[in-house]
């Protein structure tokens, strides 16, 4: 007997089998090809694409069309667009990485001690309720007008900017994850194996790194990757209303903004990035949406 | 009912005192100056008294509480003035706005007009685009319109409605010169021609953000109707002999707009934060663009009472999105 289970197929693991069908969702499949895509291009860009950078020469070739030499063409002081796509690429990703970190950390410690700690659960869903009645897109830009210089002062102003803006973002956009973690977490601990890790007198901490955790990754990731999207949109609106990043540190969202005033004779400067910025988004969108069909058993090999 | 209704509203007056002391402190620490564009050749001791003028002297907690009276006594006791011809509050002082010297209600009631026809008029239209779409992909599921429909909601969400605004200026206002890409404020609707060019001003605004608006409320169409096109009592319905019509159309939309109508409720204090970039774009000089300025131009009891004005609106439709649920679904019970 012993033989015939050995023989058979080796246990399948609970990854494999999200693979399995996120694979499937074709979607997420080619939303998760655009944006490593995306990721590759702006890490390992400023290697391939030098730029010119004398300024002496920038101004001899500046408001070029598209060339060989210039393949998006080049900007009112001469820069190279697709360099600047490319740096600008990187700190946009970088924000929309960090800041859905941030989210993320204080989503799910409010979430789990909620929803473990039935003594501060009401305090702290009424302080989730009160985030989530605060009109959040003004407070970000009265937070980064006030804050701006200090932290620039403090830190240089791409680095002040830079914590500003995902600390802000963070701040403001914790509130969905708490709710589902917590959702999750009180589900959990009616479950017979956290009755079972109680009764061996499994301290809560380590109940809650062994046990609970593990068990509620899926929504974490799913609400993880919809808000690295949301996140690359707030910055880009930030910017777009001129409350972003400093002018010399290009984003998606500034460039756009700087290309406004070029709209008439050179469109493409704010087409290029408003793309870069929707294709990001869309492909994040994308792996979300698969992300969800694949981390729920219940429609896994459906 | 009506015990859960006020019970509620009595627990919105410590929430919205509780986000206006928040908003005060982040403005308080704000390095903006009341003085900031009076020339330079004013001497100081006159600028000190300016700022003694406008009671930017007293400490913090002094300005938060008569900022609390002026908001919620002296305010509607203009309106009420104004309204009914009573005299209360007279000779009191109004919220004074930091950039104009002019009462900040005067200025907002200006600025209403422009927001709620565009941004009114585009939610109305993203509802009554999306509802039709929501019921016809859920109805013929996994068909090639539901995955139209899904593709196209997908990206109606994923682009920020200030790029979606800009190639329209791009294709319809620089290239084709169909619609003016700055709307006109001061134009009065008196005949058609005047009709004409507003229809053709808030053509482009009202797309964008429709267009953003019935990609989220659609989905939650669809949503909603296939929760309930799996029911029992659509087999029923169909059991008895009725038209499809009639299941599709009253059976199960009635059953399924409960959900959706609280999302749609939800949705109109949002409209009047992602209104704020759209009328950026587009140079409406609404509610949004106000704040804007008055964001640059550090005028704090503006951007203050903007800023709360929103947060009331949250937590107002909140209860209204609670409320009609318990109405509208008898299943829920609030007590």
């Amino acid at each position: 007997m012993t033989d015939v289970t050995s023989a058979a197929s080796p246990p399948r693991s609970q990854w494999r089998d999200v693979w399995l069908q996120f694979r499937r969702h074709k979607g997420a499949l080619v939303g998760g090809m655009v944006f490593l895509a995306l990721i590759a291009l702006v890490v390992i860009g400023p290697w391939i694409w030098q730029v010119e950078t004398n300024p002496a020469r920038l101004i001899r070739q500046r408001n070029q069309g598209m060339s060989l030499a210039h393949p998006l063409g080049t900007d009112q002081l001469g820069r190279d667009l697709l360099g600047r796509m490319i740096q600008g690429g990187k700190v946009s990703i970088a924000v929309g990485l960090v800041a859905m970190l941030i989210a993320i950390f204080i989503g799910t410690t409010v979430g789990v001690v909620a929803g473990y700690f039935r003594r501060l659960d009401g305090a702290l869903m009424r302080v989730t309720d009160l985030f989530l009645a605060l009109p959040l897109l003004p407070l970000l830009l009265v937070m980064v007008l006030l804050f701006r210089d200090t932290l620039s002062g403090l830190m240089g102003p791409e680095v002040g900017t830079f914590l500003l803006i995902v600390g802000a973002i963070g701040v403001t956009s914790w509130m969905q994850t708490a709710r589902i973690v917590r959702g999750e977490v009180l589900a959990l601990k009616e479950r017979e194996f956290v009755l079972a890790a109680r009764s061996i007198g499994t301290p809560p901490f380590r109940m809650i790194l062994r046990h609970v955790l593990p068990n509620i990754v899926s929504p974490i990731m799913v609400s993880a990757t919809l808000g690295i999207a949301g996140a690359i949109i707030t910055e880009s609106a930030l910017s777009f209303l001129g409350l972003g990043f400093p002018p010399d540190f290009p984003t998606w969202g500034r460039l756009l903004y700087e290309g406004i005033d070029y709209l008439q004779q050179f469109p493409g400067r704010v087409i290029w990035p408003g793309i870069a910025i929707s294709l990001t988004v869309l492909s994040v969108n994308y792996i979300g949406d698969g992300l969800r069909d694949a981390l729920d058993p219940r429609a896994r090999g459906r | 009912m009506l015990t859960y209704t006020l019970r509620r509203l009595l627990i919105a007056i410590p929430t919205l005192l509780f986000i206006s002391f928040v908003i005060f402190l982040l403005l308080d620490l704000a390095p903006g100056d009341p003085m900031s564009q009076v020339p330079l050749t004013v001497p100081p001791d006159v600028r000190e008294k300016m700022r003694i003028a406008l009671g930017a002297d007293q400490p913090m907690a002094v300005r938060y509480v008569l900022w609390l009276k002026q908001f919620f006594w002296v305010e509607p006791a203009h309106w009420m003035n104004a309204t009914f011809g009573t005299h209360f509050a007279e000779g009191q002082q109004r919220i004074l706005s930091w950039q104009s010297r002019s009462p900040v209600f005067d200025i907002i009631a200006q600025r209403i007009p422009q927001t709620l026809t565009v941004i009114g008029s585009s939610y109305v239209l993203g509802v009554l685009i999306a509802l039709p779409i929501g019921i016809y992909s859920a109805y013929r599921k996994y068909s090639w319109f539901d995955q139209l429909g899904t593709f196209i909601a997908m990206v109606g969400f994923s682009v920020p409605t200030f790029f979606t605004g800009i190639v329209l200026i791009v294709v319809f206002s620089v290239k084709l010169g169909w619609f003016p890409s700055i709307y006109d404020t001061t134009l009065r609707v008196t005949d058609w021609s005047s009709f004409w060019m507003q229809v053709r001003q808030m053509a482009m605004p009202v797309t964008v953000l429709a267009l953003y608006n019935a990609a989220q409320i659609s989905r939650y169409m669809r949503s909603a109707m296939l929760e309930n096109l799996g029911q029992d009592y659509v087999r029923t319905a169909r059991a008895k002999g009725l038209s499809e019509r009639v299941v599709v159309l009253k059976h199960v939309l009635r059953n399924s707009l409960i959900p959706v109508v609280t999302v749609i409720a939800l949705g109109i204090p949002t409209i009047f934060g992602g209104a704020i970039i759209t009328e950026q774009v587009f140079k409406v000089n609404g509610l949004g663009q106000l704040l804007i300025t008055a964001i640059h131009g550090s005028d704090i009891p503006m951007v203050q009472t903007l800023t709360f004005i929103f947060a009331v609106l949250i937590v107002l439709f909140n209860l209204i999105a609670d409320i009609l649920y318990g109405i509208l679904d008898p299943r829920i019970r609030y007590d």
